[in-house]
């Protein structure tokens, strides 16, 4: 058994309650980190080599000590709580089981910052988990942990949840920030960056959910022995979500170096393909990053065993690798239709995308329809190479990372499995019949 | 809501969007917007009509336009009058891989509309949303601020009916509680 | 002064010069192509991504050149940048396929478009675009509209350049129009009809870099080549009164504000002077606009004969091509 450090108590009755979160020793860290300099602070999490588990990786430390201090100009620690990479649903989890943890997390961030007010921006489809977190703030606001003061250390701090309305694209932090000043989630154009001018034109951090959960531990154990765990420049513990076509579905809290195939095959994870079947792809990161066959996933491509880890999953690069991005681990039977699938992910992007820059917003749907006309029998082999040509158009050349999003799963999955392309445009009426050739759910047959 | 009834706040509503828009900064009420057209959907019959919305533009001291682009961008915003459970359906990779879009089909034949459309009763309106951050326990849909999970189609069943049992008001995501 | 190298180029600009304005400065082929931004607009730029350019060395201090290519508008120069625009192919690659982007949705209908012959999209293409279109799915269309009785909005043809929100937010009183819907149906939009109703909404229509937002008064009266654009002036209490007039004859058939030689507008008109004053009498006429701009708008130019022989040129080496294709 692994080492939990966000989940230990997660199956504790009544843990979302402030009650039972503090007899299990929840907000003593608080406690500790106001006795210490904010400077100590982000050092320790420096030390901890903790990595944004949003899915770009960038060290949460060193994104804390760019953050801009000019005299007289408040300062916000934003929490990214807009989770909805496909196949990623482990902030939903933490924060509806455990909200508290995120709340302490975001004191101790903000004091470390210098923030008085921050805020959480929770997607608005999450509405339940809002007032799940609005009554653990209004709990921590009586028992003192929030408000004026805060535990005899000087300290004043307010802390708020905003929604947003539906739009993948503001989980790009300055998008978020644009849809929390009330106005379309267009992401904007870089530098400057938000540690300079973020929300309202104030130095601002944005971290992931699990960023700043993860600061609690990282407080209490000392950045030096969080880095102990983990493997490398992959330190301390992850969340995977785990879904698709596995025994066990759900959210894992995993020390990073553990190899993929124990994740996928041992009963203590996901227990496997269900019904007897074989894998046949993964992906690792959420739907943006490559897909991967079950050879490329399990071994590098050398042989030796890939491992959960940022390095591990990115190793080979695009050719045989793939990223570890957001943890969503979507994995994929014998029976699954990649083209498909990747269908669907396609017309995600552009549904998702802002509109803003032209190689997204028209290439996007360029692709979706270049896809359908395949899937649909009616596709040429030029059109895989277009579709091959129009992902590149957009890769790199967007304002946001959204392109690149949209185009790595067209290009994985055209380099890894073109043969099945080309039996959908070679043999159309063999995969018409077949068409949804993947195994459904708990519904009848006669919808199948 | 009738044409000649006078576009306003409850009062409960009304004191609620004042205490959201005092938790930004001085002269920056602009950014309460999106909670307060969420409690606007839900004080008004579940959607945005551009009078509602001009509303919106006067309590926060705005121009229209703002509220317009905004209400347009987000999907969770109806523009168009829905039903009174309007039933979300996750379609994206991991709820396919599940099944969802024989789930889709599903309710499309059992509801007799499609995608987008609603039904003759005015009881449900059909969409089908991106991914739910619901993976885990697909196929899923949404109805209001509820998650209904790893669905059968008995489950399904169930839930309609007790749509049809229970619901007289239209529901919205905020659900008169906190925000 | 930082000191960038453009294309081999170098140049000293002031601090906080984009690449996009070194470029202009250092002047000739080496400028990037720009769709949507407006030098005089603040926050313009960064959309459309047909400036984009290879930035080799980052500055003298980082030499590291930039992982992706950057938007030359919205890009700081740095001391010691050095940044390739013409002379790197898969840059040029890269525009192209920019270009087609913004392609695949548009119309194509410049037979019957007032702004043909003085678009942006159609020089851009003809300069950058593939000859033919690989998009076969049906173009996105919109219904045409009317946003008061003086513009005409054709949302087909947009390329979401922002440059008429940005007018309406910065030169004019209010906005009453914006961006609505998102993605690739995303359009301009008051949403529920109604004219932009600011003494210098007008101005939107000179800063459309295609047809979609155009004048009214002037609508199928001619072709621009075929008119005759005069610099004139008059006592305006709003504005400078400093307009172009686009003349057939003795009649004046349009008025537009100046614009340099990137289209950018010198001196914003107010509505009087664009839509009211469409006799010769109201207007001291100084004398034949001068248009820099490699465009079919300059191709009928008796003012500078210069140019007309570098556009017969291309003209003949069209002709050629069309009739012996390879």
């Amino acid at each position: 058994m692994g080492r939990k450090l966000l989940t230990e108590n997660i199956n504790v009755p009544g843990i979302q309650s402030l009650s039972v979160y503090r007899h299990q020793g929840g907000y003593e860290t608080l406690k500790k980190a106001v006795g210490m300099t904010s400077e100590a602070i982000v050092e320790e999490v420096k030390k901890s080599g903790l990595r944004g588990r949003g899915g770009a990786g960038f060290p949460t430390g060193l994104k804390w000590s760019f953050l801009a201090k000019p005299e007289g100009v408040p300062r916000h620690l934003v929490c990214n709580a807009d989770e909805s990479e496909p196949g990623t649903f482990k902030d939903r989890y933490m924060m509806e089981r455990i909200p508290h943890l995120l709340i302490e997390g975001m004191i101790i961030g903000s004091f470390a910052l210098g923030a008085n007010s921050s805020y959480i921006y929770i997607r608005g489809e999450m509405m339940y988990v809002l007032h799940i977190l609005q009554r653990a703030i209004d709990e921590a606001y009586e028992a003192g942990f929030l408000g004026k003061n805060i535990l005899g250390s000087g300290f004043d701090f307010d802390l708020y949840v905003h929604c947003g309305a539906g739009a993948y694209i503001c989980g790009e932090e300055t998008a978020l920030i644009e849809s929390l000043e009330g106005k379309r989630g267009n992401p904007r154009i870089k530098p400057p960056f938000p540690a300079i001018k973020g929300l309202w034109e104030r130095p601002t951090v944005v971290n992931n959910v699990e960023s700043i959960m993860a600061v609690v531990p990282i407080i209490k154990m000392g950045g030096d022995e969080y880095a102990k765990i983990g493997i490398g420049k992959s330190t301390g513990t992850k969340l995977i979500s785990a879904c698709g076509h596995i025994n066990k579905p759900g959210v894992y809290e995993i020390e990073m170096g553990i190899p993929v195939e124990e994740f996928i095959y041992s009963d203590e994870y996901c227990g496997g393909i269900r019904n007897g079947k074989e894998l046949k792809a993964v992906v690792a990161g959420g739907s943006s990053v490559p897909v991967l066959p079950k050879s490329l996933i399990l071994n590098l491509a050398n042989g030796e065993p890939r491992l959960m880890s940022y390095e591990s999953l990115s190793e080979g690069g695009f050719a045989t690798g793939t990223m570890l991005g957001s943890g969503g681990f979507i994995l994929m039977d014998e029976d699954t239709s990649i083209v498909k699938n990747l269908w669907t992910f396609t017309r995600f992007y552009h549904h998702e995308s802002c509109g803003q820059c032209s190689p997204c917003r028209e290439g996007t749907g360029w692709m979706e329809k270049l896809l359908h006309k395949i899937l649909d029998g009616h596709g040429t082999l030029s059109d895989v190479d277009l579709l091959w040509e129009i992902q590149s158009k957009i890769e790199g050349k967007t304002i946001c990372p959204l392109g690149d999003a949209a185009a790595w799963p067209v290009a994985s999955a055209i380099r890894h499995f073109r043969h099945e392309f080309e039996e959908y445009v070679t043999n159309p009426q063999n995969i018409k019949k077949d068409h949804h050739y993947y195994r459904v759910n708990n519904i009848s047959p006669e919808f199948a | 809501m009738s044409a000649d009834k006078e576009i306003k706040f409850s009062d409960d509503a009304y004191a609620l969007v004042q205490k959201i828009i005092k938790r930004y900064p001085e002269g920056k009420q602009k950014s309460a917007l999106i909670p307060v057209l969420h409690i606007a959907q839900a004080e008004f019959s579940g959607w945005l009509s551009a009078p509602v919305m001009d509303y919106v533009a006067s309590l926060l001291s705005i121009a229209s336009i703002e509220v317009y682009e905004v209400a347009s961008f987000y999907t969770m915003f109806n523009l168009k009058p829905v039903g009174k459970c309007v039933i979300e359906v996750c379609r994206t990779g991991p709820c396919w891989l599940m099944g969802a879009e024989d789930l889709v089909k599903y309710l499309e034949k059992k509801l007799n509309i499609k995608d987008g459309e609603t039904t003759a009763d005015g009881m449900f309106t059909l969409k089908t949303a991106e991914c739910l951050a619901s993976c885990g326990t697909a196929p899923m849909m949404q109805i209001g601020e509820t998650y209904h999970e790893s669905l059968t189609l008995n489950k399904v069943d169930q839930i309609l009916d007790d749509c049809r049992a229970t619901v007289t008001e239209p529901i919205s995501h905020w659900s008169k509680k906190e925000i | 002064m930082p000191k960038v190298t453009i294309d081999g180029h170098s140049i000293e600009v002031p601090d906080g010069t984009t690449i996009l304005q070194a470029a202009r400065m250092i002047g000739g082929d080496i400028v990037p192509p720009a769709m949507c931004y407006y030098s005089t607009l603040k926050t313009s730029g960064g959309y459309c991504r047909t400036c984009i350019v290879k930035v080799t060395k980052g500055s003298e201090k980082d030499p590291r050149p930039m992982p992706k290519p950057v938007a030359s508008c919205r890009t700081t120069v740095m001391d010691g940048m050095e940044v390739q625009n013409t002379m790197a192919p898969d840059l040029q690659e890269a525009r192209k396929g920019v270009v087609e982007f913004l392609l695949i949705n548009h119309p194509l209908d410049c037979p019957i478009c007032d702004q043909a012959g003085e678009c942006h999209l159609q020089d851009l293409s003809y300069q950058h675009g593939l000859a033919k279109s690989r998009y076969e799915f049906k173009r996105r269309e919109f219904e045409k509209i009317d946003i008061g009785d003086k513009i005409k909005l054709h949302m087909s043809r947009c390329i979401l350049c922002y440059r008429c929100v940005k007018v309406a937010d910065q030169v004019c009183d209010s906005r009453s129009h914006g961006v609505i819907n998102r993605g690739d149906v995303a359009e301009i939009s008051t949403y529920i009809e109604k004219a932009l109703d600011s003494e210098f909404s007008g101005n939107v229509i000179d800063v459309c870099p295609v047809g979609a937002l155009t004048d009214r008064t002037f609508r199928f009266k001619s072709r621009v080549w075929f008119t005759k654009p005069v610099d004139a002036h008059r006592n305006c209490t709003k504005c400078s009164g400093k307009t172009v007039l686009w003349m057939s004859g003795d009649d004046v058939l349009r008025v537009s504000a100046r614009k340099d030689k990137y289209g950018e507008v010198e001196d914003w008109i107010c509505n009087d002077c664009r839509f009211e004053k469409k006799s010769a009498r109201d207007w001291t006429i100084e004398g034949p606009r001068h248009i820099d701009r490699k465009s079919v708008i300059s191709a009928n130019h008796y003012e500078k004969k210069k140019s007309l022989k570098i556009d017969v040129s291309n003209q003949s080496k069209i002709e050629e091509r069309a009739h012996n294709p390879k």
